[in-house]
């Protein structure tokens, strides 16, 4: 018998008791359903913070000076200049899996337009910054090394503050503003980049060369550099190396003996983020836990109700052998009945499983993220439990004796 | 004879074993049936008829004995092989009909087909022209359940009817029917007969027999008496003077 012929009598028959079918797919629904959902919002909200970190840089380090407390809480961040002008060279020459670095300084100023003010931090640093943080512009142009060397009064807006003083999707290059009474020209505007894990707006910045930023924001701290260094190295790969590297040079440079705590500290996001992505992983194990008993227990119920289904079919099942049916073509009947049933209670389970997760979605505002490999692995390991639990039952149905079988009452 | 018979038993015995009793349901028995023949096996309840036409069918083998059927011996094939022979070359008629329950006529019909590997354009083609020829051609998508014992009787024969088969075996076909119905059913193996398909119909009733050209008696797991003769030519008659029919009976 062919494929397409076997697929319909077995479907046919499913139909023919359409409640005992539904009740039979439940446990397979329900496992799959609620794995598909999870897998949705825990992928989501692994996206999220994934997409968070990455918009504070790639392969970032951030060395901030200061010590550490063993709690890791940064003891007086700012209070104690550490780092100094010289060290940021350093590590721009000295190490080689250092891409860029980049001084970053930080101050909280009123910004004015002709007609508006907003009061926003305004940091100082390199061109390299931008590279640093992956933030591509969205008007106009960035400042570059001459304007660093000149300190000249530029500025690149970050899109709040461009939304507060000139309006959204107002173009500001070429407009003035003042800061600290000083006018600066926008030269470029930077595209949106979100909000931090921390709720912090990314976007609610200016940014000047680091030199003007010295000379007109706020006077500066000698050879010490009053702020912190941002490090991008050159790969995923060479973020801890880095770290180390950076490290060495800088205790090295600081003549710190063996032994003593580092006047400075390092955070390394990569770090950070995976271990924000701890819970996940955990949540991940649970969820592959439910699954495999609800599909176990969904296997066993399709077991169950093929054991019934041959014994109310024995008539059947002697008539088809009588007029021609090999055992195999019987086996292959009902094999293909659990199987249907088991993919489709597998299908039930990613529709109501995606629904759940869009419901969430849109009623808690959670980010959700549809795999299809996790939707063809739940439909396939629906298909395989399907298989493996139907086999026995139409094994049996296929060694039945025909003369027997026609008698059955 | 100058052609080899279309069926040859030779001492064939049956004996089935439950437990430490042995059952001899076949105690030996030699029998030729010619291609085209219409046989009645009549005996007393017990006496083998139905283990006579299971082995005859295929649907089971001979304890001892030789079983050759169209030249071919069969006593000895497996499972799968077995099937393939009934799909091919035998159809079989039920006492209670074995319809599928809440399958079309047609497609109750088309079943052997299935198996047998047809298209569906063939299928349809082919299941429906047996439904003619037992006089249902208007009957295709009717449900068993809406349709009288008769004339699923005469689904069941199309069924039979619809690969082609060599022989007809029916075990008891009139059983479940009334009388005139009957007459009905045994005008269309007559039909058969006379079409160069070979009968073999297990039967209680000697009315019903005589419509066979020869009736072979079973007794006690062998053959008792083997007549051929003229057969009575059955016709279909009106409600009313079916019952006037069986009294004129001998
Ligand atoms: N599967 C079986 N196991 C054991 N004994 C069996 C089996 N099938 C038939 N028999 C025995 O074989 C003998 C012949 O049975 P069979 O069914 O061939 O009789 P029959 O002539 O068809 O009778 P009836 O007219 O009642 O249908 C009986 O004694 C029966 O009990
Ligand atoms: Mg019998």
């Amino acid at each position: 018998m062919s494929w397409f012929q076997t697929l319909r009598v077995a479907l046919r028959a499913l139909l023919r008791n359409k409640m005992r079918s539904f009740l039979t797919t439940l446990g397979i629904v329900i496992g799959v359903s609620a794995v598909i959902a999870m897998v949705a919002i825990g992928d989501g909200a692994k996206a999220r913070v994934e997409a968070q970190f990455s918009a504070m840089g790639s392969n970032l380090l951030m060395v901030l000076p200061g010590t550490t407390t063993a709690g890791g809480a940064h003891g007086g961040f700012g209070s104690m200049p550490t780092l100094t002008w010289d060290d940021l060279r350093a590590i721009q020459t000295e190490i080689p899996t250092v891409r860029y670095a980049a001084p970053s300084l930080r101050a909280t100023a009123q910004v004015l337009s002709e007609d508006q003010n907003w009061t926003t931090t305004v940091i100082g640093t390199t061109p390299d910054y931008f590279d640093i943080r992956s933030w591509p512009i969205a008007a106009g142009s960035l400042f570059t090394s001459v304007d660093v060397d000149g300190a000249t009064k530029v500025a690149v807006l970050g899109q709040t503050v461009v939304d507060k003083l000139f309006g959204p999707n107002a173009n500001p290059v070429g407009q003035v503003i003042r800061v600290k009474n000083v006018p600066f020209t926008v030269v470029g505007s930077l595209s949106k980049k979100g909000q931090s894990q921390w709720g912090m707006d990314f976007d609610d910045c200016v940014i000047v060369p680091v030199s003007t930023f010295r000379q007109k924001i706020q006077g500066g701290l000698g050879n010490y550099l009053g702020g912190i260094i941002m490090v991008s190295a050159t790969g995923p790969s060479t973020v801890s190396r880095t770290e180390s590297l950076v490290r060495g040079l800088l205790r090295d440079r600081h003549r710190l003996p063996p032994g003593t705590d580092d006047d400075f500290s390092i955070r390394n996001l990569a770090e950070i983020a995976s271990a924000s992505q701890e819970g996940t992983r955990t949540l991940t194990t649970l969820l592959a836990a439910i699954a495999a008993v609800s599909l176990l227990v969904g296997g066993i119920g399709i077991m169950n109700i093929m054991l019934v289904s041959v014994t109310e079919r024995t008539r059947e099942i002697g008539l088809r052998m009588a007029v021609g049916a090999k055992p195999g073509d019987i086996r292959l009947q009902f094999l293909v009945e659990a199987l249907a049933l088991a993919v489709a209670g597998g299908l039930i389970g990613v529709g109501l499983g995606l629904g759940a997760a869009r419901w969430m979605a849109s009623s808690f505002g959670w980010q959700v993220l549809y795999r299809p490999d996790v939707i063809f692995i739940a439909v396939g390991f629906s298909g395989l439990v399907g298989v493996g639990f139907g086999f026995y039952p139409a094994h049996r149905a296929s060694r039945l004796d025909p003369i027997t079988a026609l008698r059955f009452e | 004879m100058d052609q080899a018979p279309l069926i040859r038993l030779e001492d064939v015995t049956k004996t089935y074993r439950m437990g430490d009793v042995e059952v001899h349901a076949l105690r030996g028995v030699s029998l030729s049936v010619e291609l085209g023949e219409f046989t009645a096996v009549m005996g007393a309840s017990g006496s083998g008829k139905s283990t006579l036409m299971n082995i005859l069918g295929c649907l089971d083998r001979p304890t001892t004995g030789r079983y050759l059927l169209d030249g071919q011996e069969v006593s000895h094939l497996g499972t799968e092989a077995l099937a393939g022979i009934r799909n091919r070359t035998i159809g079989f008629v039920f006492q209670s009909f074995n319809l599928l329950p809440r399958t079309s006529a047609l497609e109750n019909v088309e079943l052997p087909l299935l198996y047998a590997g047809a298209g569906a354009v063939d299928r349809h083609a082919r299941a429906a022209a047996s439904l003619a020829q037992v006089g249902l051609a208007d009957r295709a998508d009717h449900f068993p359940n809406q349709m009288s014992g008769g004339q699923q009787q005469r689904v069941a024969i199309a069924r039979a009817l619809v690969t082609r088969p060599r022989v007809i075996l029916a075990d008891e076909p009139t059983g479940n029917l009334d009388s005139r119905t009957s007459v009905e059913v045994m005008a269309l193996f007559q039909e058969l007969g006379r079409s160069g398909i070979t009968v073999v119909l297990v039967t209680h009733e000697p009315d019903i027999a005589q419509y066979a050209s020869r009736v072979v008696t079973m007794r006690d797991g062998r053959v008792r008496s083997d007549v051929r003769r003229a057969a009575r030519r059955a016709e279909p008659l009106p409600p009313g003077e079916a019952a006037a029919a069986e009294e004129a009976l001998p």
